[in-house]
């Protein structure tokens, strides 16, 4: 049996039974890094001594009986916008190219509370802005299904380096679909809290009011375990929230009898490729067949979601990305004259051309005479949306959906048409909007052999009923391993 | 000039406000201390660094704007202001904009005996942006952000005052109200307050304000009163000549005391402010504000009052003493440690008074202690040292707030009570001096004041002048 | 509705909001800017077709309030390591080209 091929949670059992050493779950996964990365490229740093060094120290701390969580030892990989003190946070952006943030983000701190073993810094979009994870400064990642095409984004790296066994888990964030959307096209699960549930501080802002960590895994069973570790009531973050329950992992529950599912309509028109759908409504199918009572109704409103969100997101990305100037840290440009001329040729050099269009787009957002026509009106949109939710969770336990119209795309095809490249992200924005949880997991393949992913959102904190659900429809099917990672088969 | 005008103006005033931590982190406020040495990843505007607000900021902004008339927001929330400048690392302000926490105040003010209401438009609560340095070896700025994220409160008042006069006693008033609630020091020469004159000139009638500018930079009364005398000519020369006034912004230069246009191309002043999403909405209820109000420390005039029957002092005393809170508070502090109301009185409004005034000196920069005020009252009812001396040992209690027991007994400045020591000299005195006894004798009363002064020279004057008059009369 | 105006992007405010922005695009970037802002802006009017004239502008989904710290000294000196990233510093300070005489 290949270690690489557990789950995290397997693996942990088995380190906690001393039939696994970390050091040895840690080479096992440096030998697949070394083996698949080069065509990959899933990270951008990789501290491959770092691991081991603090693989002996967790084993240490395990055998004391220090460490005792489902976790400890097991090797994780973190989305490089996520700050971890001494190790290299880029964004993905030349801006951030030499930056060694002074403190650790609170969500991995409480990985690293719980004995993770961090490998490295996952390979994203530019500052979380993109959905393919071209628009990386440090080269485009592969999908491990299929390397012709895209991982989806902007999580890409978290969501192939676990579809490539090059760790057991990762975390990613998500501002308008960046866990969910890469867990689809990659063949993995993972969940975008809700808003609150996971502290922000130390995630390296995009969009501050939708930005939100979240794990990406081989199954539901380890990202309610993740999730279970990361949720805290910070405060250091005053958008943090104290929890009345985060015992996720009490819903990993094989029974969906009685749980309501509602089906958007709207989630199904144009634009859906025939494949995602029929997958999608076959899953939706088999959990009506384990007793849960399936209904289609009409959420509303799902067309105005991505013009909202692109006012939203790009007008606070373009606030706060006003922070990268080349004064205090990160890249600033040799030849300037004067210090306007500096701030300019700074971020003009250090950002990529996507970042630039958010920051300009925001800006002309803000600007005096357009802030009411734009800003107000899409916060407006969005207590609308929101409205159109809670109607819904008003019938519904679960909304069920796809993740993405489609499945991966090919490399190179969607960066040139901006509007195009956004309305892949229809089905999971709104979720952002309205502060929801939401999960992605596979549900099929079609005929290229590229994974779908199935969406379930729940009501705010009420991520149980959706691990519920997904455990459930889970148990039906086998996880799917890409061939490339099958152990020397390629 | 043809024309009568009349002068209008607002003032923008920013008040530090004296917490132990800043608005958004708990870095420490104290002022001076090497750069950066009280920074952290949120006030240096680090990658993924979050403001959490100190609760005693919004308790400090409402108590100010309980005690100048405003209504409370109930639900106030922040706002960034966005602008490019190295002190100010996130390259944005938090502010208020939408919903500041206090609006629609109003304070009276006295000038030569008229009184009038200055409105306020309004008080928000912001953060106060780093430091920047000219280091001259390298014509360089360098960027301290110590006081990057220092809570402020910036006071918005309506155009309502018309003269330098006015705005001075609307700027005294409002210091002393802070002073009291002890929400700041209101420091103009150490920054804890500034303030903007927003400036307007129109002819005597005209129903329409004219174009104003804004004036920053003015770190004293004086330099308020000048820069708003300069720019009322300004914009006069300039409507005389047919020429518009242009609404800007404008730094005052007190040393050559002309104000100069701040404007560039890259200054686009379109602050893009909205709602900041990692703050949350604060919420004031009713049982907050009274909470705030309960702790609400004494007033001025409830002080006044208290004063007035307490204690046996003139009511022109009580109005200087109270008229700071500095001032006020000494005079407590040495009533309590056992000193008479009336002897403490006195000190502070003639000795204090006059020293302050030689030194150009505010009340806010007295030094010493009510400890030393009171030991050096002490010496003084015991005789221990006469009027003259205890003059002197105050002057050093001024400076340098010295211990006067201490001081008296090192410098031997004791009035000296033995008699027959002091006998002793003043029949050495009268045997040196028999033109004066022979004056005195033959009846010029006036002579006997020379023998007391030699007496005094020869004791150094540490005797007892009524105890020397005593001696003399009894030899003579 | 009725008939929806495309968006003109002038090149003075491509200069202006490069300038709020602090971006300095070339030519071709700002032709490019221009036509993506364009067609953003026409999609972004789709907003127009809701009437949203008695909604209350959402900031936040939830009702969390009155976050507050207490006023208590909690960080030390941490000067080194805050320099540690400044791409100039001098004398404890991050350096910029000068701004101020």
């Amino acid at each position: 049996m290949e270690l690489t091929s557990l789950t995290a949670v397997e693996l942990g059992k088995k380190i906690k039974a001393k039939e696994v050493s970390v050091l040895e779950a840690t080479e096992a996964v440096i030998a697949q890094i070394e083996k698949l990365e080069g065509n990959l490229n899933c990270y951008v740093t990789l501290d491959k001594e770092g691991a081991r060094k603090r693989a002996l120290e967790v084993q240490e701390k395990i055998d004391a009986g220090e460490l005792t969580g489902p976790l400890a030892g097991v090797p994780v990989a973190i989305k490089d916008n996520m700050c971890t003190k001494g190790m290299l946070t880029t964004c993905s952006s030349k801006i951030l190219s030499n930056f060694n943030p002074t403190y650790t983000a609170e969500a991995v701190k409480n990985l690293e509370d719980a004995g993770a073993v961090i490998i490295g810094k996952t390979n994203m979009d530019e500052f979380a802005m993109g959905s393919t994870t071209e628009t990386s400064y440090y080269g485009i990642t592969k999908n491990p299904w299929n390397e012709n095409h895209v991982p989806g984004g902007s999580s890409g790296g978290s969501a192939a380096a676990v579809a490539a066994e090059e760790c057991f888990y990762a975390l990613g964030s998500d501002t308008g679909g960046s866990i969910r959307q890469p867990a689809s096209f990659c063949g993995v699960t993972g969940i975008k809290p809700t808003y609150g549930t996971v502290s922000r501080y130390g995630l390296i802002a995009y969009g501050s009011s939708l930005d939100q960590i979240g794990p990406l895994a081989k199954d539901v069973t380890d990202c309610a375990t993740v999730l279970e570790i990361i949720s805290s009531h910070d405060k250091k973050d005053s958008t943090s929230v104290e929890l009345k329950e985060k015992d996720f992992t009490s819903a990993l529950v094989d029974d969906v009898k009685g749980m309501k599912i509602g089906i958007p309509r709207d989630y199904f028109g144009d634009g859906l490729d025939k494949e995602v759908k029929e997958a999608v409504l076959n899953a939706a199918k088999v959990l009506e067949e384990k007793g849960a009572i399936v209904e289609e109704f009409d959420l509303n409103l799902v067309e105005y979601a991505i013009p909202a969100y692109y006012v939203i997101a790009a007008a606070e990305a373009s606030s706060n990305l006003e922070r990268f100037d080349g004064v205090k840290y990160g890249y600033r440009t040799k030849d300037f004259d004067g210090l306007h001329s500096m701030y300019k040729k700074t971020r003009s050099e250090g950002f990529g051309s996507e970042v630039k269009r958010r920051i300009m787009l925001g800006s002309f957002v803000l600007s005096s005479g357009y802030y009411d026509a734009y800003y107000v009106k899409a916060l407006k949109v969005k207590a609308l949306i929101k409205q159109a939710f809670d109607k819904a969770f008003e019938k519904y336990d679960v909304i069920l959906g796809p993740t993405a119209p489609t499945t991966a795309l090919e490399v190179g095809k969607s960066l040139s048409d901006p509007i195009k490249m956004y309305l892949g992200d229809i089905y999971t924005v709104s979720v952002n909007l309205a502060g929801l949880p939401g999960i992605s997991l596979p549900c099929g393949k079609d005929s290229k052999g590229l994974p779908i992913g199935l969406q379930l959102i729940g009501n705010a904190f009420e991520e149980k009923k959706i691990i519920r659900t997904a455990y459930a429809f889970e148990q039906t099917r086998a996880y799917e391993r890409p061939e490339m990672v099958k152990g020397g088969e390629k | 000039m043809s024309k009568a005008y009349e002068t209008v103006i607002g003032l923008e005033v920013h008040v530090e406000l004296s917490t132990k931590t800043k608005i958004f982190c708990g870095c420490s406020t104290e002022f001076g201390g090497a750069p950066n040495t009280h920074t952290c990843p949120v006030c240096s505007g680090m990658p993924g660094s979050l403001p959490v607000l100190n609760k005693a900021v919004v308790e400090k902004a409402i108590a100010v704007g309980l005690a100048t008339n405003c209504s409370i927001t109930r639900n106030c929330k922040f706002d960034r202001k966005n602008y490019f400048y190295p002190d100010n690392p996130q390259n944005y302000q938090i502010s208020q904009l939408y919903y500041p926490i206090c609006r629609d105040g109003k304070i009276e003010i006295n000038v030569n005996g008229e009184k009038k209401y200055v409105r306020i438009h309004e008080i928000h609560m912001e953060e106060d942006a780093g430091k920047l340095v000219h280091d001259s070896w390298d014509d360089s700025t360098l960027v301290d952000f110590n006081r990057s994220g220092v809570p402020l409160i910036e006071i918005v008042s309506e155009p309502d005052m018309r003269s330098a006069d006015e705005v001075i006693a609307y700027l005294e008033k409002l210091r002393m109200i802070i002073q009291y609630l002890g929400a700041s020091d209101c420091k103009l020469n150490e920054g804890s307050m500034r303030a903007d004159v927003n400036l307007s000139v129109r002819e005597v009638g005209a129903k329409e304000f004219g174009t104003r500018t804004e004036t920053k930079n003015l770190n004293s009364f004086k330099a308020i009163a000048r820069a708003i005398e300069a720019e009322r000519e300004r914009q006069i020369d300039l409507l005389e000549e047919g020429k518009p006034v242009i609404q800007e912004t404008r730094r005052w230069d007190d040393n050559k005391e002309c104000s100069y246009a701040m404007r560039s191309k890259e200054d686009a002043q379109d602050y893009r402010y909205f709602p900041d999403p990692d703050l949350v909405p604060i919420i004031i209820s009713e049982e907050w504000l009274e909470e705030v109000k309960r702790r609400q420390p004494e007033l001025r005039d409830e002080k006044k009052e208290r004063y007035q029957k307490e204690f046996d002092i003139p009511e022109y005393d009580i109005d200087i003493i109270t008229s700071s809170k500095r001032m006020a508070d000494l005079f407590e502090e040495t009533i309590e440690l056992g000193a008479a109301p009336k002897k403490v009185s006195n000190w502070l409004m003639v000795e204090t008074m006059r020293l302050l005034k030689e030194n150009e000196m505010e009340v806010e920069d007295i030094k010493f202690s009510a400890d030393n005020l009171a030991k050096l009252i002490a010496l003084t009812e015991s005789k221990a040292i006469n009027s003259t001396v205890a003059k002197e040992v105050f002057e050093k209690v001024f400076y340098d707030n010295i211990d006067p027991e201490k001081y008296v007994e090192e410098h031997g400045l004791k009035t000296v009570n033995d008699e027959g020591a002091l006998r002793k000299v003043i029949e050495d005195v009268v045997a040196n001096n028999p033109q004066s006894v022979e004056d005195y004798r033959s009846g010029k009363e006036k002579a006997i004041g020379f023998l007391v002064g030699q007496t005094m020279k020869a004791m150094k004057g540490k005797a007892d002048p009524s105890m020397i008059n005593q001696i003399l009369k009894e030899i003579l | 509705m009725g008939l929806r105006m495309a968006n003109v992007i002038s090149d003075d405010i491509i200069e202006y909001v490069g300038i709020l922005a602090k971006l300095e695009l070339n030519q071709e970037e700002k032709e490019q800017a221009k036509k993506d802002m364009e067609s953003m802006l026409d999609y972004i009017d789709k907003l127009n077709e809701l009437d949203t004239e008695d909604v209350i502008p959402m900031s936040h989904t939830f009702s969390v309030h009155n976050v507050f710290r207490e006023d208590v000294v909690t960080n030390g000196d941490d000067r080194e390591n805050m320099l540690s990233n400044a791409p100039e510093q001098k004398d404890g300070a991050y350096q910029v080209p000068k701004t101020v005489e």
